[in-house]
């Protein structure tokens, strides 16, 4: 019988830096792995910490981190060739048959950007797969944007809008919160229309909100929730709202399912 | 059908079995309670049936048999695991019936919950449980309402009475080794009423969060989380790295798991500083409904079994199926 909490060592095969604090670990991974989905990655004497995928390539996956906690902080000592504990990869993820052949519209908010990431890439690159891509992605300043050069890459297949939220004087790019670009955003399609939201809880509510207010149906929103994650595999109860394990039935949720997880 | 025999026979068998076994039962620790003077019943090792009270509710229940209040799950150096090793022996436990009911709950989370549980798996399958019988009910005892008052799935029942017991199931290493018997029919005693009554109103609903009745929780509780402790279905646990250095500088260590609680601080706090259900409030209306409303609704019948022992170890006196029995105001209160 496998045991599940028992990690594995992965190599660290490139570390990209994209502000002070958030860099992109490029691990060695085969195996299946969707957007979305995460790892518990851990160092020993410091523990787990839940990460999501923020890239997927050929025998190796991204994971974008924060230096914000005890495990994290450890994490940014570390550097190429040197390995970290990964176990995963956990939770239902981001399918893309959800949003192929559709006009797909994501809303990230900060580290909100790597969930989706993927989603992003995917369709950026298979520009015929979708029927247009737009991404509105917020960040606190000009120092704290992630994935520069993914932004300017896909500029050529998608819409985007980088915002932030205060701008040092002088500064020439889209300023404000995420919602503030929605009530004009050009939707071709307002009836298949996919939209994807992740970031947080406040960033998610008010940006949903604004999507039903223009008359998206709740049937066609996502969301990403996150939580306090134990052990991933739906034991430690840390992310249990209501009667759902975020990191067994989640962490993305269509919004019909997403708006009944109240706590 | 089932089997008379002396006390005596069983207490060798009983021996024979320790060896196999770790016999779990309640027993009193005397001059280990809470104050001076004062004795405590919880789960210990016993090789005789004279270590074990038979008469009064164990303070904690069996669950820490099954996972430990911390667990090592593996030793690790920087680039190597070794998976912890289990318990060598099997385990005997002496519950109650509102407590094998329990087991029915931890079960579901551990095994049938996402992924089977590596460590709870490989104690479980060596676990034997033995019925003790009720007699008559405790005060806060409500396992009449819960509908975990009888239970028939035991491995055996054993009650003892003066110098002979009485015995029925199917354990078979010790039903084989019972000689000098007298068969007889054997019934477990269960208890029929209880004085604590609880009502789960019918339309309960999660929009109950927004009632007022949460409120008196944030004056009164102090978030010490002896109510999950305690409670044979809380089965919450928090990862925790045990770290030491090596003599030749390399670090080595564990990593643990230890039982973590709903209503203490930091159950919900992520990396980053968000966290959830600040009042303490809405940590209570968590668990009663996680108790009594939302794991019914994935598994199909209620976690809570009515054991009462959160009633009997809150320091501030509250209680639980009080709170159960608000929740029909509170449902009135919110659909007005």
């Amino acid at each position: 019988m496998k045991n599940e909490y028992i990690p594995f060592l992965s190599e660290i095969k490139e570390v990209i830096q994209h502000t002070a604090i958030e860099y992109t670990f490029r691990m060695a991974f085969e195996g299946d792995v969707k957007p979305g989905q995460f790892f518990e990655v851990s160092l020993p004497k410091y523990g787990e910490a839940p990460i999501s995928v923020s890239g997927i390539g050929e025998g190796t996956i991204d994971l974008t981190i924060r230096k914000v906690g005890k495990v994290t902080g450890e994490i940014f000592e570390k550097y190429v060739g040197d390995k970290l504990f990964l176990r995963g990869p956990y939770g239902n993820g981001f399918e893309l048959d959800n949003y192929r052949g559709h006009e797909v519209v994501v809303v990230a908010g900060g580290t909100g950007l790597s969930p989706v990431r993927g989603i992003i890439e995917h369709f950026a690159k298979h520009k015929e797969e979708c029927k247009g891509l737009t991404l509105i992605t917020g960040f606190k300043t000009p120092d704290d944007v992630l994935f520069k050069d993914d932004l300017k890459a896909w500029a050529e297949a998608a819409k985007i809008t980088v915002t932030v939220d205060q701008a040092p004087e002088g500064y020439e790019g889209p300023t404000g919160l995420v919602t503030k670009y929605i009530p004009d955003l050009e939707i071709k399609d307002m009836e298949n229309v996919q939209v994807v939201v992740v970031g947080p809880p406040i960033m998610m509510k008010f940006t949903v909100a604004e999507f039903l207010k223009r008359g998206i149906k709740e049937k066609n929103i996502w969301i990403s929730q996150e939580r306090k994650m134990c052990c991933g595999i739906g034991k430690c109860g840390h992310c249990k709202i209501g009667d759902t394990y975020i990191c067994l039935e989640g962490p993305v949720f269509n919004y019909t399912q997403g708006k009944l997880l109240r706590d | 059908m089932g089997y008379r025999t002396s006390t005596a026979h069983l207490d060798s068998i009983l021996r024979e079995l320790s060896k196999e076994y770790s016999i779990y039962a309640p027993k009193t620790f005397v001059g280990e309670g809470t104050y001076s003077d004062t004795d405590r019943v919880r789960y210990g090792t016993v090789e005789s049936l004279g270590e074990i009270n038979f008469e009064v509710k164990s303070e904690f229940s069996y669950k820490e048999i099954l996972t430990p209040i911390s667990e090592t799950l593996f030793y690790f150096t920087e680039d190597e695991v070794k998976v912890a090793d289990g318990p060598k022996k099997g385990a005997i436990v002496f519950v109650r019936s509102c407590d094998l009911h329990a087991v029915k709950r931890m079960d579901d989370i551990y095994l049938k919950n996402g992924f089977e549980d590596f460590y709870y798996k490989r104690i479980r399958e060596k676990t034997k449980f033995i019925l003790m019988g009720c007699s008559q009910s405790f005060n806060s005892c409500f396992c009449v309402d819960m509908g975990t008052n009888k239970s028939d799935h035991y491995d055996a029942y054993i009650k003892v009475d003066g110098d002979s017991a009485l015995i029925d199931g199917e354990f078979e290493a010790l039903i084989t080794r019972l000689e000098e018997v007298e068969e007889v029919t054997v019934k477990p005693d269960f208890v029929t009423e209880n004085k604590t009554r609880v009502n789960i109103p019918e339309n309960l609903s999660l929009d109950i969060m927004d009632s007022t009745m949460w409120n008196e929780y944030n004056e009164r509780c102090i978030a010490c989380g002896r109510c999950n402790f305690v409670c044979p279905t809380c089965t919450c646990f928090t990862m925790q790295d045990v770290f030491y250095e090596g003599s030749d500088r390399k670090q080595a260590g564990e990593r643990r798991r230890v039982w973590a609680s709903c209503q203490v601080n930091g159950y919900t706090d992520m990396a980053g500083g968000h966290s959830f259900r600040g009042d303490k409030g809405q940590r209570m209306r968590f668990k009663v409904l996680h108790k009594v409303y939302d794991y019914k609704k994935r598994f199909g019948y209620n976690m809570c079994v009515g054991c009462g022992r959160c009633d009997d170890i809150c320091p501030e006196y509250i209680s639980f199926s009080a709170c159960i029995n608000k929740l029909s105001d509170g449902m009135k209160e919110i659909e007005g």
